[in-house]
């Protein structure tokens, strides 16, 4: 265990050199550790060469592109006007990543693009797995550091100085790259799963780097290896099959130091399973052990959507304005700022008796907020078949009695789906008055066979509508057992568990939250399998009560 | 800035080439969409097709780079009149970009400063006769597809806010991207884009080491690499003038026009539009290429990317809906 964070130590090291001998093909280093003594220390052996200049999450666009400064125009009472962070070439190290919103995610994502010679550092500092900086960034990024687990006192120094990184910076462009370097790196990237075509030019820039520092002017199978285990290994979405032993990989076969010096032209065959092995050997464990079960969230918080409505200064319900910054975000409240402004006047004509026209000082700035709450609608989808029992409807209907009395504080909405026989019914569309659910729900039938596929159909067609209607649609699923009754046109169980499966895909890229409740006597692994599909939760409840029901699948909702 | 990568140097993705080729020929037909992986040179294909037009022009200091003194809006500061060669404007539309910002608004600068109520353009006027590019389509706001694709449609840009009554051109290609795995595009919007168009990465090896080799020689040797593909993007170029001067030449016989209407019935696609589109691009191609009708080889190929987004989805068929469209056109044309 030592060894592998000595490890990541020394490769964080090596990716932090190479990203300052080529910062701009590269992209920059997705930097994964709290705060801390091991990161500052880390951070601290940043080659100048980077020198990176910090930004927030909450940097306004003025800051980034340029723009009007309007506090210094209006204290200057001329137009100024600043320059944008981006609009130098240089390194910029975004701090609290994982909180970074999709808006300034597309912001830098575009500034990478635009070959506007900038590179990123990303400091994430995410708790979990769930919490990381966007996807859309750490995509163009090449490297991705986790620093997590180390102590202060394993570190070791080895920066390389910095006339040697000025010096691999010159020796960057005669270094070639060879088209046998490219297949391997492709290929290699293809057995991981990689999708992408960035991963594999990622992997060719950072080994023409890596030779660079070496002082070879030709890219060598050090280079290669070197290039794939920092680029490809925290990318990788599945573990090459063809070999069992992954666990003891074996030793790449190095004739000693002098093999590095040798003309690779014709002896770079590298064999592409020794280069899978070293890449295998620096999986992190995490990966290899969310590689063992299907992928499960790879939406989720990592891309965050504008589906999410969240509390704005755009749209929505108007809130009193406030005194703010005019940042280019904010809209500015004309009236306020000048009834604000109005009192002064006089006293400020005093102090300038020639200016003419209103006075107005940046404090006087006054910018609109509005407040934009989004209700949440809870679908319940339950399996009113006869294996189901009427038993389990009641506790249903309980539950969503309670979560409606809530509803008011909660901004909650409910409608219940239930299917049985062969289709699925909306009993409830969405709703939040009490009095009509009850009346709708007295009168509810149970019985026949299980056709889940068709049930969560439903669940889809009806969360896309609330989608469109500003709703945030969260589901809770309770069953007790396996799927018997395929869609309409296709029969079998076979054909019914396949259909489950797939509208449960369909279901889980409307990306919400989700619970299933396994109401059977005995957890059902069916059942789990199916919330892994879904992304929701799997929460087996035997025995509830509507009480029980309601909280389980709050605190479930929640999450 | 440096160079866009050449257009016709991108491996594969024909579809997607073909689809914004058609756009740039007939830029009524009313945008795309190019829904794919990450990677897949999306962007990069956007860009490089804005590179290959040839420059336009337009009057010197117009914000929205009119042609001409009529085009020219009255609320913009005059011009000398004078004008000069811009290349084709693409202009990036980022998430989580204000109303104001893509609309125009209000130049607080100006009002607070001097006292005038001036009006300060947005993303559509620098727009205008080029391409609005807007990746991650699927994640921005509702409010905000919709107004764009009402611009988009109605070419004029009409501002009623803050005692501002203002109107400008607006006319550009709409080039929407977007992963479906982090969200689904409305229905109601989907049907407005003219053509969409899936990507994929590559699967095979071979075509995908060559994206990686045509890129590391366009990042090592620019020049060169520029060079060597400027005949084939000049023909590409040409070919589009000439199909956008040969565009209203181009006919249409009711035999056409009638396999255009039964193939819509057979997939049911609601509306006209699917219709209306499936034969503005078929013409369009007809024109790039030179032939002097449409015919029913013209409707089979740009049937998928103008008709595969407008079908009620069917989430049991798993080939994707461009292959379902495939299928009903050769059950109709049979």
């Amino acid at each position: 265990m030592m060894q592998d964070r000595l490890e990541a130590w020394i490769t964080g090291h090596l990716a932090l050199t190479l990203l300052a001998v080529d910062p701009v093909g590269l992209g920059g280093l997705h930097l994964r550790a709290r705060a801390g003594p091991v990161r500052d220390a880390f951070l601290s052996r940043m080659p100048p060469a980077l020198a990176p200049r910090r930004i927030t999450p909450d940097i306004d666009d003025t800051a980034l592109f340029g723009g009007v400064d309007i506090a210094a125009t209006l204290a200057a009472g001329r137009v100024i006007r600043s320059t944008g962070l981006l609009s130098r070439p240089g390194t910029l190290m975004l701090t609290m990543a994982e909180r970074c919103g999709p808006g300034l995610a597309a912001r830098l994502a575009q500034a990478l693009d635009s070959g506007a010679e900038q590179s990123l550092i990303l400091l994430d500092e995410g708790a979990d797995a769930d919490e990381r900086a966007p996807s859309t960034l750490t995509e163009r990024l090449a490297f991705r550091v986790d620093l997590d687990g180390l102590r202060a006192q394993d570190l070791a120094e080895l920066a390389l100085g910095d006339p040697e990184i000025d010096a691999a910076r010159t020796r960057l462009s005669s270094v070639t790259l060879p088209d046998e370097a490219m297949i391997l790196l492709t290929e290699t990237a293809a057995r991981f799963g990689i999708g992408s075509l960035r991963a594999p030019w990622l992997a060719c820039c950072a080994a023409r780097a890596h030779a660079a520092v070496s002082h070879r002017n030709k890219v060598g199978e050090d280079d290669i290896q070197i290039a794939a285990q920092l680029v490809f290994a925290h990318r990788a979405t599945v573990i090459p099959q063809g070999d069992e032993d992954a666990a003891t990989p074996p030793e790449p076969e190095h004739d000693g130091d002098s093999g590095q010096d040798r003309d690779i032209s014709d002896d770079l065959r590298l064999p592409q399973d020794m280069l899978i092995d070293a890449v295998k050997a620096l999986l992190p464990p995490e990966v290899l052990a969310a590689l063992s079960v299907p992928r499960t969230a790879p939406a989720g918080k990592g891309s965050g959507g504008a589906g999410q409505k969240r509390k704005g200064n755009r749209r929505g319900r108007p809130l009193p304005s406030r005194k703010g910054r005019a940042d280019g975000q904010n809209r500015i409240d004309l009236i306020a700022t000048l009834r604000a402004a109005a009192p002064w006047q006089p006293l400020r004509r005093k102090a300038q008796p020639d200016a003419t026209g209103l006075l107005i000082r940046p404090s006087d700035i006054h910018v609109k907020r509005y407040q934009e709450l989004s209700d949440r609608l809870v679908i319940f989808a339950v399996d009113a078949s006869g294996s189901a029992a009427m038993a389990r409807l009641a506790e249903a209907k309980g539950a969503i009695e309670l979560m409606l009395a809530e509803a008011y504080a909660r901004r909650d909405h409910v409608a219940l789906i239930t299917f049985r026989g062969d289709g699925a019914e909306l009993a409830l569309p969405p709703t939040r008055s009490l009095v009509q659910t009850k009346r709708q729900l007295a009168g509810l039938a149970g019985g026949g066979g299980t056709p889940l596929a068709a049930g969560l159909r439903m669940v889809a067609d009806l969360a896309q509508r609330a989608q469109g209607q500003g709703l945030s649609p969260a589901l809770a699923l309770l069953t007790d057992g396996r799927a018997n009754v395929p869609l309409p046109g296709r029969t079998g169980r076979a054909a019914a568990a396949e259909d489950a499966y797939l509208m449960a895909g369909l279901v889980a890229a409307m990306n919400m939250p989700g619970a299933v409740i396994d109401t059977a006597m005995r957890p059902q692994p069916d059942l789990a399998k199916l919330a892994q599909t879904l992304r929701a939760a799997y929460v087996p409840l035997p025995r509830a009560d509507a009480q029980g029901l309601s909280r389980a699948i709050g605190t479930a909702l929640e999450g | 800035m440096r160079q866009p990568f050449p257009f016709s140097a991108i491996v594969g993705q024909t579809e997607m080439k073909q689809a914004m080729i058609l756009t740039a020929v007939d830029p009524g037909i009313g945008g795309v969409l190019v829904f794919g992986d990450r990677g897949t040179g999306k962007s990069t294909a956007v860009r490089a097709l804005a590179a290959l037009l040839p420059p336009i022009r337009a009057l010197v200091g117009s914000p929205t780079n009119a042609a001409t003194a009529e085009d020219h809006p009255d609320w913009a500061e005059p011009v000398s009149g004078k004008s000069h060669d811009v290349p084709t404007p693409v202009i990036d539309l980022p998430l989580g970009a204000t109303e104001d910002r893509v609309v125009g608004a209000l130049d607080i600068e100006r009002a607070l400063t001097r006292g005038e109520k001036a009006f300060e353009p947005g993303l559509l006027a620098r727009a205008n006769r080029g391409y609005l590019y807007i990746d991650e389509v699927n994640l921005l706001e509702d409010h905000i597809v919709d107004l764009l694709l009402d611009v988009a449609q109605s070419g004029e840009n009409v501002i009623e806010r803050e005692g501002l009554s203002i109107r400008h051109d607006a006319r550009f290609v709409l080039v929407g991207s977007g992963n479906p795995e982090e969200g689904e595009l409305r229905p109601q919007l989907l049907d407005r884009f003219g053509l969409s168009v899936e990507v994929r990465s590559p699967t095979d090896i071979d075509e995908r080491v060559e994206v990686i080799r045509r890129r590391a020689a366009f990042d090592t040797q620019p020049e060169a690499f520029l060079k060597k593909w400027r005949a084939k993007d000049t023909k590409i170029r040409k070919a589009i003038l000439s199909g956008r001067a040969a565009l209203g030449s181009v006919e249409a016989s009711d035999a056409a026009l009638r396999d255009c209407a039964e193939l819509c019935v057979a997939l049911g696609s609601d509306g006209l539009r699917g219709e209306l589109t499936l034969l503005r691009t078929a013409r369009a191609l007809a024109a790039y290429e030179g032939s002097d009708a449409v015919t029913r080889d013209h409707l089979r190929r740009v049937a998928p990317m103008s008709l595969s987004h407008r079908l009620r989805r069917d989430p049991l068929d798993e080939a994707g809906s461009a292959s379902r469209v495939l299928r009903t056109v050769e059950d109709v044309f049979a």
